[in-house]
Parts: structure tokens; C-alpha cells; sequence
């Protein structure tokens, strides 16, 4: 393989493989262990070569890399247009890396229907992936919109409870938010005749789209609602607790873990790429959103009674963090958006494979139930706690450089941004730790928990790359923030740098 | 060409040690894990001694960086390290003390369960101390500030099937939490004013600005924040609630975490910052007054207190509250030299106390002790010397040290040395009651007989080993030898600080000099306080006139005569006539109460904070607002699409008659709509 050529078809390559895989195991004959084997090959083929998109990605050069760029259909005019930056890429290879993960994690899990389940998570990380790589807005649409279905199945088959109704609610929800969006893209190509992203973004800058100044508030909200209820932002949040908790492990994994992020990604690329001055104009609102988000997330998740619920609003509460930096258009909290999307994904990836393990046990996701676990279950006590620390801030892991980034971005934004944001350490301090104790201090209440088997090798297997990649995170975040960097710099380059008043001694 | 001392092994160090014994401490033997814990420690404390020889050879500050770690915009942090005079003293007491009780630490915890996991997380403590106290700027600061958080969360929650360990870990942590909020921010203006976080540039920006007087500025809005941060980790007013329940920890943590290192974080932070501060008058003065009602608070809560260590807790807030006053007073060098002092003789004040607690059996209240000094004569004879040093008893370490804070307040306005010497003499008090309730007297504990003290030893904090003894006794050497070299330590600690009005020479002002008047702005910040004197001098020997000798020592005088009336009260209470302390309990009903009661803070802040928020959040937010409000729409909205959808299907009956029905009916309607149009 020689590198230029590998470099037009990886992007495709990455993309497909899982789906391909996918289609191979529909073909297979039910033997669940052959399918898991073959499921977690596929998936860690995928991760192997997604590392190659950070790896070779020129750091100086702005704009995208590994384009590739074909006619596809010609009226309308589609284009099979593939590409990513510093942000993309890295979104890519944390879908890769989780997916491994979630296939180890259902292992055991799933004993019914395990072909399907197998081939849906793979169909649902090429469409994920897809969601970042796409730089024709229909080819992006049509990945958007493929990863709710596998989601929706994945929840409505192999869900708790009320599954049906939280695949139902999620589906609709976000469906119908896109449509929002998708008025937007057809108005686009309306205008400007083309699906591509780049030439859209430069017809907007060069004035060319027809009446664009008129309609630019009106798409940049469709736009944004769509990723908004994706993200979500505060108040569309309702359906992500519901489906997370009905959700099977593997799903709240990717669905925290990568999904979300779509919504993010999305505001960074669209959002402020398209509408710089609509994102100017709105961020005030946006950012009080986020910080509703943020506070109130965390508040919310502090009372909840079910593991996994706390665990969702959490996310909203982080994910807070990632629309405030987003919009505070500083270099260090658009960077930190980034980097919090990554390390949220590793850290509540890992924080739903611990509840998991958990419901495998003791079917139920009820605090109440437990109490005492360090006792039978220390191992698997210590993983919960490194996760639970990355996930609170602590300095030397992941979580702390993104917030860190945040705050100080938006505080130099705008200091009350900065201040209300910092609340958040507070917070999430008071409901991780309170759960943390009433789940592993005391004494064991509940004989049944006495004999609770400590975490099995497959297990461990699970969770060490996710607390590795957490600890590499917050010691070495330069190997991320390097690509970041000059992705983020060019995402807010068009908004004007917001001056921080630097003295000088 | 600045020699490389490597200095990021001394942090590094302690930490390998404690992955060594978190990883495989389960599978090895006691022996192993106390031989791999002591062995980074020391060699920690090798190099900090190593560090401190090379000392003079060095260019001051010295700095050393290992590798970058974070970059955003123009923003820069690296892992890189920062010796200056300050930090040296603070090296050589954290590895000092620290490894004193690492040895300490290996008779006390030896029948313990979770020994691996003790002496991983002690070890982890070291790595974040000293990374906390070499750091060359102030996100670095912050990695070892969170992460001795995080230590001191693990070992007060050490025995974590107790309910109530486990709960004061938390709240540690989440109080700190409260402070490190403040300290974010700080970090965040500097950012955003200065572009960054290096210590030298951030010193350097600060210097070049003139000082905050009427109009608090910018360094004052820092200086203000970092004594939020401060406030957190030295648990000073109001973020104190944290110390008292850390208490449940084991009795080595108390003494390197809750007394002699970490607590006294926030004074070396403040003394770092000691440019910003020297610029920011307000900032000071609220540093300065923090510190006066945090001493006087604590130490009349100290009075009441009938645990052992919760004493000495009440006395360490009270005795960090000094050295927050001399920085308050810019009296940096006192303060640090405060915080050393203390960290001998607190130390071995914790030290002594765990052994009383294992000789008896893991007894901790007061009332059931007494007579021990026959019994513990090594542990009593040192204990002592603490309290004798910690009274501020002529010639021991804390007399100087505490002079020294009481003269340079002094200076500043007579209010802070009033409430200064008033709480020199309720520290001499509550120390010499507790040494009386402890050792004098009769035992009061359960009879002697060796076989029901086994028995009947409340399965307190240390259920194992409580049981394993056998009546009182003395400890094992391996605790003895600590003990000793701190008794050593809290006698002679203070010589190096003599003042010129006792004949001295004050080396370590002198030492610490450059690192403190080399900034110093020319005007010197004043306080507002009534009853101001002249100007602080810049040094405290020396250029004094011999009136001012006279006056200072006049001053020693009465802090001395604090001391010894508070040791004879004590004396007389709780020696001579025992039942006196309960009848003026009684005859002060109320106030005793709410003092035994710590002014029921604890209670104030449930009502006021943590009760609104849980409950808020519960019935307000959750059920309220995302079930009550959002939810509710959305499900409402859906089934007003339902019912339209479902009215409109019962037009699709497939009935002849209705569709003629409905046909006529909006024939009609269109009819009634054209007539009404065209009457108009």
C-alpha cells in the first residue's frame, strides 16, 4: 500500500467496513460465538484503521484532508464528497474505539436475536462515522438519519422495560427536529445548486446565495434545533434519559458516547461555518441554554434514584460544557469543546459499561439496591471511581483539560459565563460522589450482594482501554489538541477573534 | 548554565511507589509493600535532601521543565518545576514529615486490612503534595491541589464500610470542591489578563502594577479568589466543616494530611502569591481577618471537645488561622514559619494521640482515659513537648514562631494580636486539658482488668487492631522513633528563627528574604483597622530601634503570661478540682451547648444549603420541571396530534351514509361561507 493512494480511499474504507461486516454476519449461520468473534474483528479492523486519519493528518494544513470527491447522482447534484480535519478525524476514531468496546461489553449480555444485534451495531457505527466524514450536505442527511434507525431498533429490541415507548419517543423526537434541517439543506441547494459543503461555504462568503441575508436567521435556526434536541440542549433533553435507560449497555454507549456528539459536530460545522454572524447574534441565548444545561443537568442528576438515569443527565450536563465552548468563538473553548466530546464519550462510555456489568448481575439499575459493593466487588469499585474521578475533573485525567479549556474560553468571553460554568465542579463532585457512596461505601444491606462476582477478564478487557485512554487523555492532551488546534482556530476565524485585554508588563 | 536536578523524580518517586501497591500490593506481603512504600518515600526525601545541598549553587528561582502539557491559543502550561527558597522549605518538611510517618504509619496500620491499599494512597499523597508544592506555575499547582483532595478523600474514607468515613470524605471533598471554584476563577482572570499562568510571568505582570488601595482592582479580585481556594483546602471560615469530620480517617492520615502538610496548602499558596497580595490591600486584610476569627473560633470550640482528635482538629483550623493572619500582615516569612513549626509539633501531637488511641484500645474520648502516663511514658513525655511547644511555652519551637505572628500583627493593628493572645491563651488551655484528661488522674476507662478492656473496646474506627492488644501499652518502637525525632524537632524547629529581640538573628526571615522583599511593592499596604501603627518594617530584626525592641519584648512577656494562665486554669479545672468543669458547664447552659455543639454550623449549613438543594432539585426541578413542564407538554402535545389524527380517521367509516353526511356538511359550510362573503 502506498500512501497517497490509501489516502482517497481510507475515509471510505473506515466508513464502510463496519456495514460490510454487518452484511457478511447477516449471512452467517446463528452461532452466537462466531458472530461476537466476527463482530469484534470487524470493529477493531475499523479502529486500526481509523487510526490512520489522526496519525498522517498535516497539522498545518488547514481545510480537509483525505478528501475524496465523485459525482455520485446528477440531478439533483450529489456528490460522494468525504473529508475530515482535525475535529472530524477524531470524532471517527472514538466511534471506532468505542464500538470494540460495546461488542466485549454485550459479549454476555445479549443471548437473544445476537446476529441482529450484532449487525445493527455495526450498521450504526458506519452510520455514525458517516455523520463526520460527509461534506455533501444530502450525504450527510442521509447518514443523520440512518443512525436513528439502527439506535431506534437496538432500543426497541433489546431494551428494559418501557422499550418500545423510549424508542418511539427518541425516534420522533430527533426525526422530527432534522426536518428542520433538512428545510434548511433543500433551501441551500435551492439557492446555491449544490449539495457541497465547501462551495456552499464559500458562495455564502462571497455573497453569491440569492436572498441569503433574509433567510440566514430563519436556516440557522433549523439548523441549530436539530442539533439542539441531538445534543440536547436544554429543554429538549427529555427523551435522552428515557432512552438511555431503557437502552441496552452497548447502545447507551455509543448513544452517549457518539450520538450526542453528532449534535455538537454539528453546530461547530454548520452552525458556525455556514451563519457566522447568526451564531454571534444568537449566542447570548445559547449560551444561557448551556448553562441552564449545565446547573440544571447536573441538579436533576443529583436526585436521581436510577444509576443510569444520573448518568444521562450528567451527559446533559456536560454536554452543556461542549455548547458553551462552542459558542464562546475563543480558540481555548472551542478547543476544549472538542476535547470534552472526546473525553465525555471515553469517560460516560465507560461510566454505562460499569452500570452494565452491574445490571448483568442484579438486573436492576436502582441505587437503593446496592450500598456496600467495595466489599465483595473491589475491582471493579477501583474502575468505578478512576471513571467517576475522569468524569468529575480531576486534574491528569481526561475530564479536567476540556472543562478547563471551556471555562477559561468562556470566561474570557464573558466572565459570568466563566463563573456560572465553574458552578459545574461543584456539581458534578456532589452527584457522582454521593452515588459513588451509596453504591460502594457501607456496609453490604442486601444478602444478595454479599456474592456479587468481582469483574471477569472479558470485563477487564472492556474497561482498560477506555481508563487508559482516559489517563493518557489528561497527561499527554497535546496529541490531541495538536490536530484540534488549527480545525478549531478555523471554525471561529470567520467570526473575528474576540480580543482578551492582555496587559503588558 | 543552571545544573539539572531532575526534579520531577521527586514527585514521580512517591507515585511509582503507589502504582507498585496499587497494582500487585493485594498479592504481596506486608513486609513488600511497607519495604516498596518507604523505599520512594525516602528516596523522595533523598533528593529533596540532595536538592537542599546543591541549594547555594543554584540560580534563584530554579526552574526545570520536563514536557509541555497544555496549549490552547496563546495559552501555555507545562509539566515544569520551581525552587526557590519557599519551595525548599516546603519540600523539606512535606518529605520530611511525610516519611516520618510513612515509618510511623507501618506499626500503626499493621493489623490493619487494606495495609496495600493504605500505604498506595499515602504514597499517592506525596506524589500530589510535592507536585503541589514544586509546581512552577499555577495549573500545575492546581493538578497537586485536586489531588490531594483526592488522597485525602481515599484515606478518610479508608474505612469505608463505616458510614460516617465515608461520608466525610465526600464532604471533603465537595467542600473543597467550593474552594477550588474560587481558585478556577482566579486562574481564569489571570488567564485572561496576564495570558498565563507561570508564576514568574504572573509575578511579573503583578509587579509592574501599582498597589490596590481605595480602588480594589483586578489583583484584588484574584487575591480574593485565591483565598476562596485557600479557605477550601486550610479549612479556614467558612469552608472549615470539612476538618472536624476528616477525623474519621486513620490517625497517621491526620497527622501528615490534616495537619502538617496538606492543610497548610492554601497559607504556602497565599504565600506564593504573596506579589498579588502585596498589590491588593482589601484582598490582605480580608486574609488577615479570616485568619484572626477562624484562630479564635476554633479554639473555643476547641475547649469542648472530648474526642481526642477532634481537639486537635478544632487546634490545627485554629493554628492555621495564625499563619493566615501573619500572611494577612504580609508577614509571609512568619507565617511559613508558623506552618513549619506546626508541622512538627502537630504532627507529633496526632502521632502521640494515635498512640494513646492504640493503647487503649481505640478509645478516642477524653472521659474514659487518664493515669496513662505511667503506662505510655514515651508517648506522654512527647506529647508534652508538643503541647508545651504548641502553648507557646518559652524555648520550644512554637513559642517563636507564634511570637513572631503576634509582633508583626501587632504591628498592623492591635486588634489582630488582641485576638491573637486571647487565643494563645485558650490553645494553652485546651492543650493542657487535654493532656490532664488524658494523662493525669486516674484511669477512668474500663477497669484495668486486661481481659474486659479486650472485651469491651468499642469496635470503633479500628476494629482489628482495638481487639488484638491486651491492655494498656506502651507502642512498638517503629512508632516510638517517630514520635521522638518530632519531639526533637518541636524543641529545636524554633531556634533557627530567634528574633533580635531575644538575642537571634532570625536566620529563617533572613533565608526566606529573597523570595519575599525582592518584590515587595515600596509602599507598603496598610490596613484600615483602628489603632494603626507605623508602617510594618521590612524586616523584623535589625533596623528596629531599641524602643521597638523593648515594646516587642514587653509583648513576648504577655503572650508568654497568656500561655501559663491558660496551663494553670487547666491545672486547676481538670486537675485539682475535677468537678468544677461540670459545674460551670452547667451553670452556661446554653453557650456550652452550642460550643460542644460547634456552634451547630454543621446543622446551619444542612438548613441553609444542602437541604434547599437536594430537595429543590428533587421536587422542583425533576418532578416539577422536566416531568411537570417539558414532559408534560410534549406527552400532550403528542396526544393532541393523537386525538385530531383519530377524529379525523372516525370521518374514514367506510360508511356510505356519514361520507354522504360529511359530504353535505361541508357543502353546507362552503354554502354558509359564500353567503356570508356576499352579504358583506
Amino acid at each position: 500500500m502506498n500512501g497517497p493512494s490509501l489516502d482517497t480511499i481510507i475515509l471510505s474504507l473506515v466508513t464502510f467496513i463496519p456495514a460490510f461486516g454487518g452484511l457478511l454476519l447477516f449471512f452467517f449461520p446463528r452461532r452466537d460465538r462466531d458472530i461476537r468473534v466476527f463482530a469484534l474483528v470487524v470493529a477493531l479492523l475499523a479502529f486500526a484503521l481509523s487510526l490512520h486519519l489522526p496519525r498522517y493528518l498535516h497539522r498545518a494544513q488547514a481545510g480537509f484532508q483525505y478528501e475524496i470527491d465523485k459525482p455520485w447522482i446528477p440531478t439533483p447534484n450529489i456528490h460522494y464528497h468525504m473529508g475530515v480535519d482535525g475535529v472530524s478525524s477524531w470524532l471517527v476514531v472514538l466511534t471506532t474505539f468505542l464500538t470494540p468496546l460495546c461488542v466485549l461489553i454485550s459479549w454476555r449480555s445479549i443471548h437473544e436475536r445476537v446476529k441482529e444485534f450484532f449487525v445493527l451495531l455495526l450498521i450504526l457505527e458506519s452510520a455514525l462515522i458517516g455523520v463526520f466524514v460527509s461534506l455533501d450536505l444530502f450525504l450527510f442527511y442521509f447518514f443523520w438519519e440512518a443512525t436513528l434507525i439502527p439506535m431506534a431498533l437496538l432500543i426497541g429490541m433489546f431494551g428494559h422495560g418501557r422499550r418500545v415507548y423510549a424508542a418511539v419517543k427518541f425516534f420522533l423526537y430527533t426525526m422530527i427536529a432534522s426536518v428542520f434541517m433538512l428545510a434548511g439543506i433543500l433551501w441551500l441547494y435551492a439557492k446555491a445548486g449544490s449539495f457541497d459543503f465547501i462551495t456552499i461555504q464559500n458562495a455564502i462568503r462571497n455573497g453569491k446565495v440569492e436572498g441569503f441575508a433574509a433567510a440566514a436567521p430563519w436556516l440557522f435556526l433549523g439548523f441549530f434545533v436539530a442539533f439542539a434536541v441531538k445534543v440536547p440542549l436544554f429543554p429538549f433533553h427529555t427523551w435522552l434519559p428515557d432512552a438511555h435507560v431503557e437502552a441496552p449497555t452497548a447502545g447507551s454507549v455509543l448513544l452517549a458516547g457518539v450520538l450526542l456528539k453528532m449534535g455538537t459536530y454539528g453546530m461547530l460545522r454548520f452552525n458556525l461555518g455556514f451563519f457566522p454572524e447568526q451564531s454571534r447574534a444568537n449566542a447570548w441565548w445559547i449560551a444561557i441554554l448551556a448553562l441552564i444545561g449545565i446547573i440544571y443537568g447536573a441538579l436533576v442528576a443529583m436526585v436521581q434514584p436510577n444509576m443510569k438515569k444520573l448518568i444521562a443527565y450528567s451527559s446533559i450536563s456536560h454536554l452543556g460544557f461542549v455548547v458553551l465552548g462552542i459558542f464562546s468563538f475563543t480558540p481555548a473553548g472551542v478547543a476544549g469543546a472538542v476535547f470534552i466530546m472526546l473525553a465525555h464519550g471515553i469517560s460516560t462510555g465507560a461510566l454505562f459499561m460499569l452500570a452494565g456489568i452491574l445490571y448483568e448481575r442484579r438486573h436492576t439499575y436502582e441505587i437503593s439496591e446496592f450500598g456496600g459493593l467495595a466489599t465483595p466487588m473491589p475491582r471493579y469499585a477501583a474502575f468505578f471511581l478512576f471513571i467517576v474521578l475522569s468524569s468529575v475533573g480531576l486534574p491528569l485525567l481526561n475530564g479536567f483539560v476540556g472543562e478547563f479549556l471551556v471555562l477559561s474560553g468562556a470566561f474570557q468571553a464573558h466572565a459570568v459565563y466563566g463563573v456560572l460554568g465553574a458552578t459545574g465542579v461543584i456539581w458534578s463532585a456532589c452527584y457522582l460522589l454521593w452515588m459513588y457512596q451509596r453504591v460502594f461505601f457501607g456496609k453490604v444491606r442486601q444478602p444478595v450482594n454479599e456474592s456479587l462476582p468481582d469483574l471477569d477478564t472479558r470485563e477487564h478487557l472492556a474497561l482498560w482501554p477506555a481508563a487508559a485512554a482516559a489517563l493518557v487523555m489528561g497527561v499527554a492532551p497535546l496529541l490531541w489538541l495538536n490536530t484540534i488546534q488549527p480545525a478549531a482556530q478555523s471554525a471561529i476565524s470567520p467570526l473575528g477573534q474576540i480580543a482578551s485585554k492582555v496587559i503588558t508588563p | 548554565m543552571t545544573p539539572d536536578l531532575h526534579l520531577w523524580l521527586i514527585p514521580v518517586l512517591p507515585l511509582i511507589g503507589a502504582a507498585i501497591n496499587g497494582f500487585v500490593g493485594r498479592r504481596l506481603t506486608r513486609q513488600a509493600i511497607v519495604t516498596v512504600a518507604i523505599a520512594f518515600c525516602g528516596a523522595s526525601f533523598a533528593m529533596a535532601l540532595y536538592v537542599a545541598l546543591r541549594f547555594s549553587g543554584l540560580a534563584i528561582p530554579h526552574l526545570e521543565t520536563l514536557a509541555p502539557w497544555i496549549r490552547a491559543g496563546s495559552f501555555q502550561a507545562d509539566f515544569a518545576f520551581y525552587v526557590d527558597q519557599l519551595s525548599l522549605v516546603m519540600l523539606l518538611v512535606v518529605t520530611g514529615v511525610g516519611l516520618l510517618i510513612h515509618i510511623y504509619s507501618i506499626g500503626y496500620m499493621w493489623e490493619e486490612g487494606g495495609f496495600y491499599r493504605f500505604f498506595c494512597y499515602l504514597n499517592l499523597f506525596m506524589f500530589f503534595m510535592l507536585t503541589l508544592v514544586l509546581a512552577s506555575n499555577y495549573l500545575l499547582m492546581f493538578i497537586g491541589w485536586e489531588g490531594v483532595g483526592l488522597a485525602s478523600y481515599l484515606l478518610i474514607g479508608f474505612w469505608f464500610t463505616k458510614d460516617s468515613a465515608a461520608s466525610a470524605g465526600k464532604k471533603a471533598f465537595i467542600v473543597n470542591r467550593i474552594g477550588d471554584f474560587g481558585f478556577l476563577i482566579a486562574l481564569f482572570l489571570m488567564i485572561k489578563h496576564f495570558g498565563t499562568l507561570n508564576f514568574d510571568r504572573v509575578f511579573q505582570f503583578a509587579a509592574s502594577m501599582s498597589v490596590e488601595n481605595a480602588t480594589a482592582g483586578l489583583l484584588t479580585a484574584i487575591g480574593l479568589l485565591l483565598m476562596v481556594g485557600a479557605a477550601g483546602k486550610s479549612a479556614q471560615i467558612p469552608l472549615y466543616v470539612w476538618l472536624p469530620d476528616a477525623m474519621e480517617g486513620p490517625t497517621p492520615v491526620s497527622a501528615l494530611i490534616h495537619a502538617a502538610t496538606m492543610v497548610t496548602a492554601g497559607v504556602y499558596m497565599i504565600a506564593r502569591s504573596h506579589v498579588i497580595f502585596e498589590r491588593a490591600p482589601t484582598a490582605l486584610m480580608v486574609v488577615a481577618i479570616i485568619g484572626t476569627l477562624t484562630a479564635l473560633f476554633a479554639a473555643t470550640i476547641g475547649i469542648a471537645q472530648t474526642d481526642i482528635k477532634k481537639v486537635l482538629a478544632y487546634s490545627t483550623i485554629s493554628q492555621l488561622g495564625y499563619m493566615f493572619l501573619a500572611c494577612g500582615v504580609a508577614a509571609f516569612s512568619a507565617g511559613i514559619f508558623h506552618l513549619m513549626t506546626h508541622a512538627f509539633f502537630k504532627g507529633l501531637l496526632f502521632l502521640a494521640a494515635g498512640s494513646v488511641i492504640h493503647a487503649v484500645g481505640g478509645e478516642q474520648d477524653m472521659r474514659k482515659m487518664g493515669g496513662l502516663w505511667r503506662k505510655i511514658p514515651w508517648t506522654w513525655a512527647t506529647m508534652l513537648i508538643a503541647t508545651c511547644a504548641i502553648a507557646g511555652i518559652p524555648g520550644l519551637s512554637g513559642f517563636f514562631s507564634k511570637d513572631e505572628i503576634l509582633w508583626r500583627a501587632y504591628q498592623a493593628s492591635w486588634a489582630y494580636w488582641l485576638v491573637g493572645v486571647v487565643t494563645a491563651f485558650l490553645t494553652s488551655f485546651y492543650m493542657f486539658r487535654l493532656m490532664y484528661m488524658t494523662f493525669a488522674g486516674e484511669y477512668r476507662g474500663v477497669t484495668s482488668d486486661h481481659s474486659i478492656v479486650q472485651e469491651q473496646a468499642p469496635a470503633r474506627s479500628r476494629p482489628s487492631a482495638a481487639q488484638a492488644h491486651h491492655g494498656i501499652h506502651e507502642s512498638p518502637r517503629v512508632m516510638l522513633i517517630p514520635l521522638a525525632i518530632l519531639a526533637f524537632l518541636s524543641i529545636v524547629g524554633g531556634w533557627i528563627g530567634v528574633p533580635g529581640s531575644l538575642g537571634g538573628s532570625n536566620r529563617f526571615d533572613r533565608f526566606l528574604g529573597p523570595v519575599f522583599r525582592a518584590t515587595a511593592p515600596a509602599v507598603k499596604p496598610q490596613h484600615a483597622a483602628p489603632g494603626e501603627t507605623a508602617p510594618p518594617e521590612q524586616t523584623t530584626e535589625g533596623l528596629e530601634s531599641h524602643t521597638g525592641r523593648g515594646t516587642e519584648l514587653a509583648f513576648t512577656g504577655i503572650s508568654v503570661f497568656a500561655a501559663l494562665l491558660g496551663l494553670y486554669l487547666a491545672r486547676l479545672l481538670y486537675l485539682r478540682r475535677p468537678a468544677l468543669p461540670e459545674r460551670i458547664a452547667a451553670a452556661l447552659n446554653g453557650l456550652y451547648a452550642a460550643v460542644a455543639n460547634k456552634y451547630y454550623v454543621d446543622e446551619l449549613y444542612a438548613t441553609l444549603f444542602v437541604h434547599p438543594v437536594v430537595e429543590g432539585s428533587k421536587h422542583i426541578l425533576w418532578h416539577g420541571m422536566d416531568q411537570g413542564v417539558i414532559d408534560a407538554t410534549l406527552d400532550n402535545s403528542a396526544d393532541a396530534t393523537r386525538h385530531v389524527s383519530d377524529s379525523l380517521r372516525h370521518m374514514q367509516s367506510g360508511n356510505l351514509r356519514s361520507y354522504a353526511g360529511w359530504v353535505a356538511a361541508g357543502a353546507a359550510v362552503v354554502i354558509a361561507y359564500m353567503v356570508w362573503t356576499g352579504t358583506r
